[in-house]
């Protein structure tokens, strides 16, 4: 099924299903949807784009009927191949279901389509008071239906959660057509919490067609600090001291010397390019608090070396010095033609040595590896920069890779954080799980998506024991960036 | 002593040594569950221990009951079959905490107290602050799913729990999530396990994120004449800067049942909530309540700042135990709605109370779950009539306001005839297929949970 031409039939009946204009199948307008912003690449045998929950249920019946494969799609900003068609098939993509259904500003709650970008959303009740707390870097561009498939994170998660922590109710159409409302706009549906179940099952389990969020107040005051580091240590064991003394920072972000140097070249700034290492916090809450935990992270800043502390003065630094975090990927990627971000957790406490390891294995294959990571939860996102048109250094890469998160492991972390196992990690599944934990993963989503057609071929290792890489053609290399 | 039971008594010595096998009837009394007693109860030393017992369940179709300190025991509906407790309060040790990672590692039997006061020593602790917190359990807590009063900033259980290992009906003991605040690894099966009742799965093993200890707490009551001031205030905190720690609406004769010492002692309404911060944040926090209280017409107004603990203020946390311990058959509702349709929710509950010649008592939590008990003098055919038609005109209410309504307490006798569950939910048959995963025989407590699974 993994030829790249398509039934007619199945054409036919997909066009006479949506409308010709909904339906996309020519080589050329399928070029953009073999890719996400991972290294993955896989071509589908055709795009559509619903408007309804109903075109759903009529896409997902054809699909069912012609035994072909079924991937959902958001913006494609993924970090793990979730959105790419492994095997081919129907790409569904809710770029026509982007609509804010409801607000209720009062029970700060919104009923949206799964197409609708996350920073959309934020913006549309901003004059409320209110924002959707989950963060990804991408967010200006992913949709609010790929965060809750891949469970998605972003720098301000540390005190506000993941998307599940925001999901209170999901329409969904199950591979055999079946609408289902799982949850309930207040809390606590009564049974098994199967929208907890779903969030983050990578699309899949079913296609989501609506989702019910939380919005979060916005924090009546918000410091933004950034600590300047001439040693590495000496940041992350700053991080351990701020929890320590019983603080949650909003955020606690940290770039080392190298990114800083990539960053600043791009965005400007005003990052020194002469340091090892800075940390972005941030802290917020009532004006007193905020003003408060600003003052004690400086102080503990200090007490860890910090060469310079600064606070942003109002909201352009601020806006500025996130700019320079969220846009790190971008400046990244004009140095060479391909990186490699990883996204393993480790215990906050195991900061200092894994970045030791980091370095080291970087030095053991002669890669530059970049670090920029969400230090407060343990989330690294070590760059790995090389050139894939150099069979040697693709594998390399993927090999100092894995020892990367072969290290995370060790120390008790796990294979991903925040951009989801899709194609890219499934292989790595066995490190993590057993053969008995998987299998049971394997029948939960038998439950329901029993055949396999929908997103065939990711987060659970294949029975054969897949090895299969991928990689990008050279010129589309850069877009998307990591939370 | 039956030749069925000898069987499970014998084989279960076998298992985990006969000084864990309870056979005596006078102590099995205390695994009675809505008059049920099991042949047997074992409590057990280890997973190997509890993986052996399933397979010896299922070899013998024998329905398992899994308890701790038993206190959240008659949540659900009684088991259809009830053979063997299995009992896991051997299983009690912290196995792992990290204070700098913040993460807690527990086997399923020990005491929330136990837990806590390890936490304390970090000046940490965890939101866990439940009904019967002198002796609950880490296990009983998640697979009841109960909720406590900081849920308000919180969240709940599938909020910070982490990772779950457990056994599956057919021995296998596998795990899901990790030790980390942060995961995608895999499928989230272990939010499966938080309210299932003990249907899903044997926990042997629980994850958890921990939270730092504030330095200093507040609690604040404010009294006012009715519901609809007190649920005002609620509305007013809820569109302010300020995050409360709790924030709780106590009915007046709940007020009396707690006898909480700043709670009305009139027939007023009290409005509970805490706060966390610095001795500035704190004044201000005060401030900020007292006038938008002031506002909402307030009759009185008190804080202390004398509970350091997070321990729920008043004890609100222990409504459900107070409102069973006060009558013979109190049957208590829990009514979740929108926070702006808590007040109708209120009205509509309590007005068919009332007529139904009814004492009643009441709770809401600021997210807007209600836990409504009422509390019939007699045990018997006319208070089951007059509380189930109360409950059916409630739930009627509640499905129209688009909440959810199920009965976690009424007495045992009562279950087959009252709602507990709620109307039948459209998601039911993926619960069903979903049990067939993880217990196919069916040896977990038969019958207890929803629509008979």
């Amino acid at each position: 099924m993994a030829s790249s031409t398509i039934d007619s039939r199945l054409l036919r009946d997909l066009q006479k299903l949506l409308g010709r204009d909904a339906v996309l199948y020519k080589p050329e307008d399928l070029l953009l949807y073999e890719y996400d912003g991972s290294v993955e690449v896989a071509r589908p045998n055709c795009v559509v784009f619903p408007r309804t929950a109903q075109d759903v249920v009529g896409i997902v019946r054809l699909a069912g009927r012609h035994d072909t494969p079924l991937v959902g799609r958001g913006a494609g900003t993924g970090l793990s191949g979730g959105a790419i068609a492994r095997r081919g098939g129907i790409i569904t993509s809710f770029a026509r279901m982007n609509r804010i259904l409801e607000i209720d500003a009062e029970n700060q709650r919104a009923r949206v389509q799964p197409g609708l970008v996350n920073s959309d959303l934020s913006l549309a009740v901003e004059h409320l008071g209110l924002h959707f707390a989950p963060d990804p870097s991408s967010q200006k561009a992913c949709t609010i239906g790929g965060n809750v498939s891949e469970n998605s994170g972003g720098p301000h998660t540390l005190a506000y959660g993941v998307t599940t922590n925001h999901v209170l109710a999901l329409e969904v159409v199950l591979p055999n057509g079946e609408l289902l409302h799982l949850g309930a706009g207040a809390v606590d549906a009564p049974g098994y919490d199967l929208t907890g179940l779903f969030v983050g099952s990578e699309g899949t389990f079913g296609l989501v067609t609506e989702i019910t969020v939380k919005l979060t107040r916005l924090p009546e005051a918000t410091k933004t600090l950034l600590a300047i580091y001439e040693c590495v240590d000496d940041a992350t064991e700053t991080v351990v001291e701020i929890t320590a003394r019983g603080i949650t920072p909003a955020a606690c972000e940290m770039m080392d010397g190298w990114t800083i140097r990539a960053v600043e070249d791009y965005v400007h700034a005003g990052f020194p390019l002469d340091c090892a290492a800075v940390l972005l916090i941030e802290v917020d809450g009532l004006r007193e608090a905020a003003e408060y935990e600003a003052a004690e992270v400086a102080d503990v800043c200090r007490l860890h070396r910090a060469r310079d502390v600064r606070v942003a003065r109002d909201a352009r630094e601020r806006d500025l010095l996130w700019k320079g975090r969220k846009n790190a990927f971008g400046a990244v990627g004009r140095l060479l033609p391909t990186y490699y971000t990883q996204d393993g957790v480790i215990p906050r406490t195991k900061l200092p040595a894994t970045l030791r390891r980091v370095s080291e294995i970087g030095d053991k294959y002669g890669f530059a590896i970049g670090n920029i990571f969400h230090a407060g939860d343990g989330n690294l996102h070590p760059i790995i920069l090389f050139d894939a048109r150099d069979k040697r250094q693709f594998a390399n890469a993927v090999a100092a890779s894995d020892e990367i998160i072969q290290f995370c492991i060790e120390v008790g972390g796990s294979i991903t954080g925040e951009h989801g196992v899709g194609m890219e990690k499934d292989r790595l599944m066995p490190l993590l799980f057993s053969e008995v934990d998987l299998d049971l993963m394997r029948r939960v989503r038998d439950v329901f998506n029993p055949e396999g057609l929908l997103n065939p071929a990711k987060v659970l290792p294949s029975a054969k024991g897949c090895g299969e890489i991928h990689v990008r053609p050279v010129a589309a290399t850069v877009g998307s960036a990591p939370a | 002593m039956s030749s069925a039971s000898t069987l499970i008594s014998t084989r279960a010595a076998e298992i985990a040594g006969a000084r864990n096998v309870i056979v005596d009837p006078a102590a099995l009394d205390a695994y009675a569950i809505g008059g049920m007693i099991p042949s047997t109860a074992i409590r057990a030393e280890s997973v190997e221990q509890i993986a052996e017992i399933m397979k010896f369940a299922v070899a013998e179709k024998l329905a398992i009951v899994v308890c701790a300190a038993r206190t959240k025991l008659d949540i659900g509906a009684p088991p259809r079959q009830y053979d063997l407790a299995l009992d896991l309060t051997r299983l009690d040790r912290v196995v792992a905490y990290d204070p700098g990672d913040m993460t807690l590692s527990v086997e399923p039997g020990i005491p929330l107290h136990r837990i806590q006061s390890a936490l304390t020593e970090h000046r940490q602790f965890l939101p866990l602050v439940v009904p019967f917190m002198d002796r609950a359990t880490a296990a009983g807590t998640i697979a009841s799913g109960i909720d406590s009063p900081l849920r308000q900033f919180y969240g709940t259980a599938r909020d910070y729990v982490l990772g779950i290992e457990f056994v599956t009906g057919d021995g296998a003991a596998v795990k899901s999530g990790g030790r980390v605040v942060k995961n995608v690894s895999g499928y989230d099966i272990h939010k499966l396990m938080i309210g299932a009742l003990g249907t899903l799965g044997v926990l042997t093993r629980i994850n958890f994120r921990t939270f730092p200890l504030p330095a200093a707490t507040r609690a604040i009551v404010a009294t006012f004449g009715d519901a609809a001031r007190a649920v005002a205030l609620r509305h007013a905190l809820a569109g302010s800067p300020l995050r409360p720690l709790v924030l709780e609406i106590v009915s007046p004769r709940a007020a009396e049942l707690l006898g909480g010492k700043s709670l009305a002692s009139n027939d007023d309404w009290s409005v509970v909530a805490s706060f966390a911060g610095t001795p500035t944040a704190l004044e201000r926090c005060e401030r900020d309540v007292r006038k938008m209280a002031e506002q909402n017409g307030a009759a009185a107004f008190t804080s202390s700042d004398d509970e350091p603990s997070l321990a729920a203020p008043d004890r609100t946390s222990e409504f459900p135990a107070a409102a069973l311990a006060s009558s013979a058959a109190a049957t208590i509702l829990k009514l979740s709605v929108l926070p702006t349709k808590m007040q109708a929710m209120l009205d509509a509950a309590a007005k068919a109370v009332d007529a139904a010649q009814m004492q009643w008592a009441a709770t809401a939590r600021g997210v807007g779950t209600i836990y409504f008990a009422l509390l019939p003098s007699e045990r018997n055919e006319d208070a089951l009539a007059r509380v189930s038609r109360a409950t059916n005109e409630i739930f009627g209410r509640c499905a129209a306001l688009d909440g959810n309504a199920t009965i976690p307490w009424c007495p045992a006798e009562w279950k087959s005839a009252l709602p507990i569950w709620g109307p039948e939910r459209s998601d039911l048959g993926p619960m069903r297929a979903l049990k067939k995963v993880f217990d196919p025989h069916g040896v977990f407590s038969p019958g207890r949970f929803m629509g008979g699974i």
